[in-house]
């Protein structure tokens, strides 16, 4: 019923058929949410930042808070520097953050509101702290966004206080769910490597339900740890999309040098990973990791027949679908179509050099959308489509099954707990592919062919 | 770890005109004005307005003409259902990039359009303005006109820009949009057909628009158009050939009401088909207004025989929630009142009223119907809504989709209200999910384990 996409493919010039991205700030507040105490406020009119609350609260199922500077026509005209003004009076005296974490919006940025120097003119009480990032969305996506607001936090906070650098890393997750955060650290915490991790989410928007409501749940990372970020010895930037600028601006600012790395999906990244904190702080891999990545070894042996030549479409964030491609490839499966909405060069030749390395001919593309992906399905039907709730039209269109992965899911809850990163993730991840291949299987099968084993 | 914060409400001082609480100094309440810079608002803007309106209509192409997130987040969020074309739950945007809006956007919104109309040639495509375009300046009017004139079809501007206003705005720029879509395409005024009437402000939520015209086809009464649940550039256009307009949701159709009385003649009367006493009231009403003996007889035998299949299941809930206090949140005045109504068809006090856009003459109907101590109030915050559903002990919030996670951390119940929702709550049918849909909620047993727990020893 919602098929109502031509299977002939025609150059088009005038903007997007069902998105498969969407508008900086959204990544700006996400990013902000992962700062201990910290408001996010959207400069601009109220729908944005309604609509971005919106957004986060349906795929984490938690409350989302943010402030708005509530543009009206007069702000429009003559500037929002009253705006901020009061906001920041506001925000600091009704819910007295430690941070405020300010993010333009289309508006603001097209009017020209020159944030630094709103901020400049506020009155900040004392201790507390200000940053801002611009994040117009007439420029790259969420990812953008949450990378823009990352970047601010070094370029507000960090600092280069002691003459040596610190035993510790830092770790710039990119724009992933609490849950893999969570499973990062578990995995920092296992090599024994101390670590500050920014932005990180997990106790924010998974918290706990205790009864209360709290404005500021627990987890997020402090001021104090963002400051000292310029005194780590590394910084592990994971996912170039979301972290790549976070990490440069640090060893520009603070001579603290960067790593750039896939973000861990799938054995192969989880290992450079791991490789990167070993020979950075020369540690020993612990036993239990060792297990786990057995255990990991050991199920796609045992499963690997389910996925050979299965043919797969990957779509959604950049950093998410260029390791979801590797790991998809290492089951053996064959990534026909990989599309991300986020525009970068980068992506076409990181996943083109994957797949011609692997003799695998498929389509690539970057800032892209939906119904391009729909197209190329048309022409070239798989067994599993990847990516998030919004494939489900087309999976419904062409019969496909949908595994649901990355932002946002809309439909489905508890995954934005679980993780999809580490050795831990990638069972999970198998598991995922292994049940939707497998039920679909049963589904199809005749009577005959219904088997009990498999 | 420092202690949670608890936000100060007295510190807000712009705020303090916006809350009441029925029984305490009598004051006017202020509403339908800004949100004030730095406060967590609920509200949204006029674009959304505009598109939760006009979304419905099921065969246009909706092309939001700005950067992406406005469409992205709009994409298929209400759960309309159409009987016909389904072309609206695409997503269509013009996704501005930095070039457009240093040299304007109007060469790529006249290639989208033209795009669109070759890809899925339909009769009519509605273009939304968003912030920026009012602010780079594109000429939409003329862009519209243009591509009509290419195409041969109807290219509808709609201003939505959403620093404008709030809300509301975008409701009468949507009625302005619908308006124009219902002029008669002749010189002459169409025939009124008999026994006809058009349905506004229902938006075929879980198909709650075909239930009421079941209901009314039992009575005699046929549907001319539904606006602007499942329907289509052709329907709409009949709509001036009908001889009473009936609304259901008062916020946003009531200009779209009063437009269609001055040119076409049509008058209009305010309906609720929330809870089984506003239902069969507004069936007799409409009944009453064509004075046929007939029609009224038919109205009585089925409120008669609704009523006998739903009455106990009423009466039941009645007695399971005796004691219950609920909170409401909701967009438009209107819903609140006919949500008050409906909890104490069930038995459950609201303790709390408060709405996104309701106006002067609904707070004043809120304030008539509530009880003493109860807190009405204005574009609430979270915190406030927080501060007032635990002062007045509320085991239940009614709202929409950011109030469900702060209700449940709370381990406060919470059914929703807005467009999320799957099940239909007009009439009847309605009346008894409304029920069911409390009773799932305030009698899990999670609340339980919120409330004990090792932690509380
Ligand atoms: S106006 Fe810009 S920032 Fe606001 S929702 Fe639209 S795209 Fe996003
Ligand atoms: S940019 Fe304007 S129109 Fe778009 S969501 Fe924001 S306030 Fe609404």
């Amino acid at each position: 019923m919602l098929n109502h996409t031509p299977k002939e493919i025609q150059e088009r010039k005038g903007g997007v058929i069902n998105p498969a991205k969407t508008c900086q700030p959204i990544g700006a507040m996400y990013a902000a949410l992962g700062i201990h105490n910290c408001l996010p406020h959207s400069h601009g009119s109220q729908g944005c930042c309604s609509y971005h609350r919106m957004h986060l609260t349906r795929h984490f199922r938690d409350p989302v808070m943010a402030s708005t500077s509530s543009f009206t026509e007069g702000a429009s005209v003559f500037g929002g520097g009253a705006n901020v003004k009061a906001s920041v009076r506001n925000v600091f005296s009704i819910y007295n953050p430690d941070v405020m974490a300010i993010h333009t919006t289309c508006l603001t940025e097209t009017i020209g509101d020159d944030i630094p120097s709103f901020i400049a003119d506020a009155e900040v009480p004392d201790g507390k702290t200000v940053i801002h990032a611009n994040t117009p969305s007439y420029v790259g996506s969420h990812i953008t966004g949450f990378s823009n607001m990352t970047k601010a936090m070094v370029g507000y906070l960090a600092e280069a206080t002691d003459d040596s650098k610190k035993e510790q890393a830092n770790v710039i997750p990119g724009f992933v769910n609490p849950g893999d955060m969570r499973e990062m650290k578990r995995i920092m915490n296992l090599m024994e490597v101390p670590f500050i991790m920014f932005p990180d989410t997990s106790g924010v928007v998974d918290s706990p339900m205790t009864g209360e409501f709290s404005m500021f749940p627990k987890g997020g990372t402090t001021v104090e740890q963002l400051r000292d970020t310029g005194n780590s010895k590394i910084t592990l930037a994971l996912g170039e999309f979301a972290s790549n600028d976070a990490a440069v601006l640090l060893d520009r600012k603070c001579k603290v040098p960067a790593k750039i790395l896939k973000t861990p999906i799938g054995i192969k990244a989880t290992d450079e990973f791991l490789m990167a904190l070993r020979s950075t702080f020369a540690k020993e891999i612990p036993y239990e990791l060792e297990e786990e990545r057995g255990q990991l070894v050991d199920i796609i042996t045992d499963t690997h027949f389910h996925f050979h030549g299965k043919k797969v479409a990957i779509f959604g964030d950049p950093d998410i679908v260029i390791a979801l491609t590797e790991f998809v490839m290492s089951l053996g499966m064959v990534p026909v179509h990989v599309l991300t909405g986020t525009p970068g060069k980068s992506f076409e030749r990181q996943v083109k050099a994957m797949l011609l390395a692997a003799g695998v001919e498929g389509n690539v593309k970057a800032a892209g959308d939906l119904f391009l992906l729909h197209q190329w399905l048309k022409n070239e039907p798989v067994d599993l489509l990847i990516g998030n709730t919004y494939g489900k039209y087309i999976a419904r269109a062409e019969d496909i099954p949908l595994m649901r992965v990355g932002f946002p899911i809309l439909d489905r809850s508890v995954h934005s707990y679980l993780p999809i990163v580490g050795y831990k993730g990638a069972l999970r991840l198998i598991e995922m592919i292994s049940n939707t291949l497998l039920e679909r299987q049963d589904r199809d099968a005749e009577d005959e062919d219904f088997e009990l084993v498999m | 770890m420092k202690e949670d914060f608890r936000p100060q409400q007295d510190e807000i001082k712009e705020r303090r005109d916006s809350i009441s609480v029925k029984g305490g100094q009598k004051k006017q309440l202020k509403c339908d004005t800004h949100s004030v810079s730095g406060c967590v608002s609920q509200r949204a803007c006029v674009y959304c307005g505009a598109r939760v309106v006009l979304n419905p209509v099921t065969d246009a192409v909706h092309l939001v003409h700005g950067p992406i997130g406005c469409a992205s987040y709009t994409w298929d969020i209400r759960g309309s259902l159409t009987s016909g074309s389904s072309l609206y739950r695409n997503s269509f945007s013009t996704d501005l990039q930095e070039e457009d809006i240093i040299f304007g956007g109007e060469k790529k919104l006249a290639s989208a359009i033209d795009e669109l109309v070759a890809k899925h040639n339909p009769k009519l495509v509605l273009v939304y303005s968003t912030c920026i375009v009012g602010v780079i300046g594109d000429d939409l009017d003329a862009v519209c006109k243009a591509a009509a004139a290419r195409h041969g079809i109807e290219v509808i501007p709609v201003q939505s820009s959403g620093f404008i206003g709030n809300k509301a705005a975008g409701y009468r720029a949507a009625c302005d949009v619908l308006l124009r879509l219902s002029l008669p395409q002749t010189a002459n005024p169409l025939p009124k057909q008999q026994y006809t009437i058009n349905y506004l402000g229902d938006f075929n939520l879980a198909g709650e628009a075909w239930m009421i015209k079941n209901y009314l086809a039992e009575i005699g009464i046929k549907i001319n158009v539904v606006f602007t649940g499942d329907s289509s550039y052709e329907t709409l256009q009949k709509a001036s050939a009908t001889s009473l307009n009936i609304i259901q949701c008062a916020g946003s159709m009531t200009i779209l009401a009063e437009q269609m009385e001055k040119r076409f003649q049509i008058p209009y009367m305010n309906v609720s088909f929330l809870g089984m006493e506003d239902t069969a009231e507004s069936l007799r009403k409409i009944a009453a207004f064509f004075e046929n003996k007939e029609f009224n007889k038919n109205t009585e035998r089925l409120i008669a025989r609704e009523e006998a299949k739903v009455g106990h299941v009423i009466e039941s809930a009645k007695q399971l929630f005796a004691g219950k206090k609920a909170a409401i949140y909701v967009g438009g005045g209107f819903k609140a009142i006919s949500l008050i109504k409906q909890f104490r068809e069930i038995g459950i006090d609201v303790v709390m009223v408060g709405t996104q856009t309701g106006r002067k003459d609904e707070y004043d109907t809120i304030g008539e119907l509530v009880n003493e101590g109860t807190v009405v109030l204005d574009d609430a915050n979270p915190s406030e809504l927080e501060k007032f559903m635990t002062e007045k002990g509320a085991h239940l919030l009614v709202g929409g989709v950011k109030e469900r996670p702060l209700a449940y951390k709370l381990g406060i119940a919470f059914i929703d209200h807005n467009h999320d929702r799957k099940h239909p709550l007009s009439g009847y049918t309605g009346a008894v999910n409304f029920a069911r849909e409390v009773e799932s909620t305030l009698c899990s047993p999670v609340w339980k384990y919120a409330k004990e727990g090792p932690h509380h020893g």
